[in-house]
């Protein structure tokens, strides 16, 4: 566990300074995880062996890491599997870092009754923590607030925006 | 305050049920209040045999009333959709006076009935309103009050002449001296938010805010007297329950644990609140909490959502929401430890939101089905449901009105939050705009005490 932990940390260090050296991330490093991780993601994973640049994977990591946004289906709170590595980054750098905080916001869309969309919104929290939890986040670490209907990202009444609405944001402190 | 006694020379009849029978009919909008109310009512579908009535301008002796009692009354009636008052100009004559009254005039104006009165000074800023009521068809004197009041009470006092006028010729309580409270919220330019609850009249004027925030505020619950109001506020970024006396402004937050702390609502005796727990991050429970003895007891124990709890009229049971079944419907347990919750809806696959009516006949809800949520009532005993808005989309948080008659209800009106209403029955329906912003999550008051 702790040479895991060792070999990580030494990733993140070799991966920021891999990603400064080659000036892929722009200013604007939210956007920028993006960017380059992703088609080096697909030409280092092949390689497996003899040349281990950590550098690609470490970058979809801080990728996924820098995704804060859980989205769900109608009425239910499922984790869909293509936010399953997203909260599995997530998970693991509370793990790794036990002083970390994490606030799960979650979220409904505006149709039917207010009181159970709090229902809803709790709910797609709780399934976000218990996935953190399985990758070793403890529960000292994680709080959750259901807001429901209250906090659209999105205002309309269409089902993008309810796409949109139904949601649990990740709020580190 | 205000003084009532009946009037000396009232002779009060029999009194007259009116039938309200008759096909819905929409009959155009019709604004009947001032131009500076925070909410507007508008008849948007009504009955075709809204009873014609004549409210003449009350006497004054000298110039200038204080107060124009007649035009309050004609308001207040017309919002119900029950009553199409004769406009003003159209009346040949304006007695004040029993003795002034010609019947034949009215019965050629197809007025069925007749309200008249005056306004007096009785003593430094002391007024009397004296009122009676005809049936112009009879030509005879329904009944006749006289009511004492200060200035400042002169639109109560209105309130209270449409009260009494609407009881006599309905047979039902009015609800024009009641109040209602909903939340508000506004969008700055920058996209800050501001939340509010708000507690008006239930014709909308006077408008008070209770309580504002930048975070969210929701679900506001009357205390059965009326005096204090218990909401859901996420200030500081938790969510809490809180309790507010009006009167005083004072509040006390009463549940904050971690999670959902949500879904208020007084025990009809006032002493208990239900509420929303998710207590160690379990799921959500209804919970009552002694509001006196702080202690705390869990009433549902399902793993599914269980919300939205509001008391039947005898406090011995509790009406909820929970999606145990899979989607949302409503259920009823008993108050007393260890009782089985029962399903009480069953049509369509979405039942949410429940308040029970004041003879705990009929119970309101949020009704969806195909993408579209409407305001239905099911029928406690039976559970059959009954759709009493079919032309709804987004529709949500119904209230019963203390007399039981009306429903009052959130929608939304090109994407903006306003508030209607709609007859028990789904004959009359009026809609509540907002000056500004989104207006929401209306719950009517008790009736005022004497």
């Amino acid at each position: 566990m702790k040479i895991r932990v060792l070999i990580l940390l030494t990733a993140t260090l070799f991966g920021i300074a891999a990603c400064n050296r080659s000036n892929t991330l722009p200013e604007d490093a939210n956007s920028g995880f993006d960017n380059g991780a992703v088609d080096n993601t697909s030409t280092n994973s092949s390689n497996n062996g003899s040349n281990i640049s950590v550098t690609p994977l470490e970058a979809e990591r801080l990728r996924l890491l820098g995704q804060l946004v859980v989205y769900f289906d109608y009425d239910t709170a499922d984790i869909l599997p293509e936010f399953n590595a997203q909260l599995q980054a997530h998970g693991q750098q509370l793990a790794q870092n036990p002083s970390m905080q994490l606030r799960l916001e979650g979220h409904a869309d505006d149709r039917g009754s207010r009181e159970y969309n709090i229902g809803l919104g709790e709910r797609r929290a709780q399934a976000v923590r218990r996935v953190l939890m399985l990758q070793g986040a403890t529960a000292t670490q994680l709080t959750t607030v259901s807001y429901g209907e209250e906090r659209p990202a999105q205002t309309g009444s269409d089902e993008e925006s309810w796409r949109l609405n139904r949601r649990v944001e990740l709020v580190y402190r | 305050m205000l003084k009532v006694r009946e009037s000396n020379e009232a002779s009060v009849s029999r009194r007259r049920k009116m039938s309200l029978l008759g096909a819905v009919v929409a009959v155009g909008a019709w604004c009947v209040t001032a131009a500076e109310a925070q909410l507007t009512i508008t008849i948007t579908g009504g009955n075709e045999q809204a009873v014609p009535i004549a409210v003449v301008p009350f006497g004054w002796q000298g110039a200038g009333a204080p107060f124009d009692i007649s035009s309050i009354v004609g308001a207040d009636l017309a919002s119900s959709g029950r009553f199409a008052p004769l406009a003003t100009a159209d009346m040949t004559s304006r007695p004040t006076q029993a003795s002034q009254v010609n019947f034949q005039q009215w019965r050629v104006l197809d007025a069925d009935y007749l309200v008249i009165g005056t306004l007096s000074e009785v003593g430094p800023d002391r007024f009397a309103a004296q009122f009676q009521l005809f049936d112009v068809l009879q030509g005879q004197q329904l009944t006749g009050f006289r009511l004492e009041a200060g200035r400042t009470d002169l639109r109560a006092t209105a309130h209270r002449i449409s009260d009494m006028i609407f009881e006599e010729l309905t047979g039902i309580p009015g609800v024009f001296s009641t109040q209602i409270a909903y939340v508000s919220e506004e969008r700055a330019a920058n996209g800050a938010r501001t939340f509010r609850v708000i507690v008006s009249d239930a014709d909308g004027f006077n408008a008070q805010k209770i309580a504002e925030s930048s975070q969210p505020l929701m679900s506001p619950s009357w205390s059965p007297d009326a005096r204090r109001l218990a909401y859901v506020s996420f200030e500081g970024g938790a969510q809490g329950v809180y309790v507010q006396t009006l009167r005083t402004g004072t509040r006390e937050r009463v549940s904050a644990r971690a999670g959902v702390n949500s879904a208020p609502a007084f025990s009809p005796d006032g002493r208990m609140l239900a509420l929303t727990l998710s207590r160690d991050a379990a799921n959500l429970d209804v919970h009552t909490l002694d509001l006196t003895t702080q202690v705390l007891r869990q009433l549902t124990t399902d793993a599914a959502i269980d919300t939205e709890a509001t008391w039947a009229p005898d406090g011995r049971s509790i009406y909820f929401t929970s999606d145990r079944a899979g989607g949302p419907q409503v259920y009823r347990v008993g108050t007393d430890p260890g009782q089985r919750p029962q399903r009480i809806s069953f049509e369509r696959p979405y039942n949410a939101r429940p308040r029970v009516s004041p003879d705990g006949k009929l119970i309101a809800v949020v009704t969806g089905e195909s993408n579209r949520y409407q305001i239905g009532v099911v029928d406690a005993a039976s559970g059959r449901l009954t759709v009493l808005t079919p032309q709804g989309r987004y529709d949500e948080s119904p209230s019963f009105a203390p007399n039981g008659a009306q429903i009052i209800y959130a929608t939304k009106d090109n994407g903006r939050g306003v508030l209607a209403s709609v007859s028990t029955d789904g004959r009359i329906r009026t809609r509540i705009a907002s000056v500004a912003g989104d207006v929401r999550e209306p719950v009517w008051g008790p009736f005022p005490r004497p």
